[in-house]
């Protein structure tokens, strides 16, 4: 496997992290570190284990072996509640709660018992370009627009870190691209680290710099992008 | 007309119970030739139906003339049977026998003693045992219900609860909307039988005093009595399964436990 030698501190240290279900194993020995700032992507076909790798990241799913730390401390140390909230993870669906944008992108802050106040929540629209959407009933929303409201709802917490489970896996092209372009404009206006779980080879070298290549559960490659995809290209 | 030929009261009683069969099997042979694949089910539950209540009677003629104790003991088996029954549709809820008994048990069980002890329940035998297995049955149905229903919300809606707890909510908070539908979806044929009370039906305690001759005005009050217990009995039963339920479906890291097959 090739390395990626960071010379920074990690903000993520993925160890040894495995999961099996059943007796079947769905991910095997994970090892990698991420620096802050960094934009990588976790690629692979279906199957390989990358949407189970970026939920045990979020500790939605509890590994079988290894662990995650974030900052040095064993995430397994953190209360799941905080974790989340630095680890902020953007999923494949929307899964949008009944009621206006506004209800949605507050709903992590109000879970902490804080207000998101109404500057925050416009500037939190103007960012993934839904400006004057607050008040709009989620269900009236299409794809496209339901999905940058999900990804403002997790920007609402302020996370650390990104996770973004294949977030335009399930958009038609026009979606895909504003999606994408949002989530971009994003990254690109603040410091939040970014992790990309996707299997579109093209968005992978448009999104990010870093490549951790996936097969049946087993990291295979970690380097540059363009160096990971090129190698494979060639298998 | 049977009453003319027979004057045995168990005769005529078995008699009026073979014509209801009858009825019944009527209704077997429709439903086979209308290929509904129930004929074992219905034979089954009729067979069963008959020789469970039959045998009830003949017990209750040995257990009425025992001392009021007994009935301890008889409400005991009755809610640990509601709470094996309960279970054999929920098997994916951890834990579903215990919160089920819990609940049944602090529903029906606190309602019972509570009511006999304040004279609302006569204290004999033959008012707490009948009136005692309206309220666990209803527990149990309600429990069921509620336990059933909380299941298919957390099955249909895992996405959202995956999504509420990754914003940093609590497992409580999140399954908070899915645990009120199940509250009340287990309390609502409960709510429309007291609204409905009286006119669109006559249920059967007072159905039974007013064919033993009692009068009609008390077996009224009577009924409300009863139907008013089994609405406690309910009420305590859910909120008590649903509090204990809540916890069950999450692991102490704050993970769902339950999703959906083509998601597992």
């Amino acid at each position: 496997m090739e390395s990626n030698g960071n010379k920074h501190p990690a903000l993520l240290r993925v160890e040894g992290l495995g999961y099996q279900v059943d007796g079947q194993v769905l991910l095997s020995d994970i090892n990698f570190e991420i620096t802050a700032g960094e934009r990588i992507a976790i690629f692979g076909p279906s199957g390989a284990g990358k949407s189970t790798l970026i939920r045990l990241m979020n500790r939605l799913d509890e590994p079988s072996s290894g662990t995650v730390y974030l900052e040095g401390q064993d995430y397994r140390q953190i209360s799941p509640r905080k974790l989340r909230r630095r680890l902020g993870m953007v999923m494949q669906q929307p899964n949008l709660f009944p009621g206006s944008v506004a209800e949605n992108i507050r709903f992590g802050p109000t879970a902490q018992g804080e207000r998101l106040d109404d500057e925050r929540l416009r500037e939190l629209l103007l960012g993934v370009d839904l400006e004057g959407f607050a008040d709009r009933d989620v269900s009236k929303l299409s794809g496209g627009e339901a999905q940058r409201v999900n990804l403002a709802r997790t920007l609402a917490n302020k996370p650390e870190v990104l996770l973004l489970d294949e977030p335009t896996s399930s958009l038609d092209q026009a979606a895909k691209q504003e999606v994408e372009e949002t989530i971009l404009s994003v990254l690109e206006s603040g410091e939040v680290t970014c992790i990309l779980v996707s299997h579109d080879r093209t968005q992978v070298m448009r999104m990010t710099d870093r490549v951790l290549s996936l097969k049946d559960g087993r990291l295979i490659a970690d380097g540059p992008a363009e160096e990971v995809l090129n190698a494979q290209s060639m298998d | 007309m049977l009453s003319r030929w027979i004057d045995n009261q168990i005769l005529l009683g078995a008699a009026q119970a073979g014509v209801t069969m009858a009825a019944a099997l009527i209704v077997v042979a429709l439903t086979i030739r209308l290929r509904l694949g129930l004929k074992k089910d219905i034979l089954v539950g009729l067979g069963r139906g008959l020789v469970q209540i039959v045998a009830v009677g003949f017990l209750l003629t040995l257990i009425f003339s025992a001392d009021l104790w007994i009935s301890i003991p008889i409400i005991l088996v009755m809610i640990i049977t509601a709470g094996f029954i309960t279970v054999q549709r929920i098997k994916a809820i951890p834990n579903a026998l215990w919160i089920s008994l819990a609940g049944i048990s602090a529903g029906a069980g606190s309602v019972i003693l509570i009511m006999t002890l304040l004279g609302v329940i006569k204290q004999d035998l033959t008012s707490i045992i009948p009136i005692g297995s309206m309220m666990v049955y209803g527990a149990m149905n309600a429990n069921a219900l509620m336990l059933e229903r909380f299941h298919s919300e957390l099955v249909s809606h895992g996405g959202q609860v995956e999504a509420g707890l990754a914003l940093g909510a609590s497992p409580e908070e999140v399954v908070g909307p899915y645990a009120r539908r199940a509250v009340t979806a287990a309390m609502i044929p409960n709510i429309n039988g007291l609204q409905s009370l009286g006119i669109v039906w006559i249920p059967g305690a007072m159905s039974g005093m007013l064919l033993s001759g009692e009068n009609p005005a008390y077996a009224g009050f009577y009924q409300f009595v009863v139907s008013g217990s089994i609405f406690v009995t309910v009420g305590i039963t859910v909120i008590i399964s649903i509090v204990l339920v809540r916890k069950q479906v999450f692991s102490k890291a704050e993970q769902l436990l339950i999703h959906s097959e083509e998601n597992q």
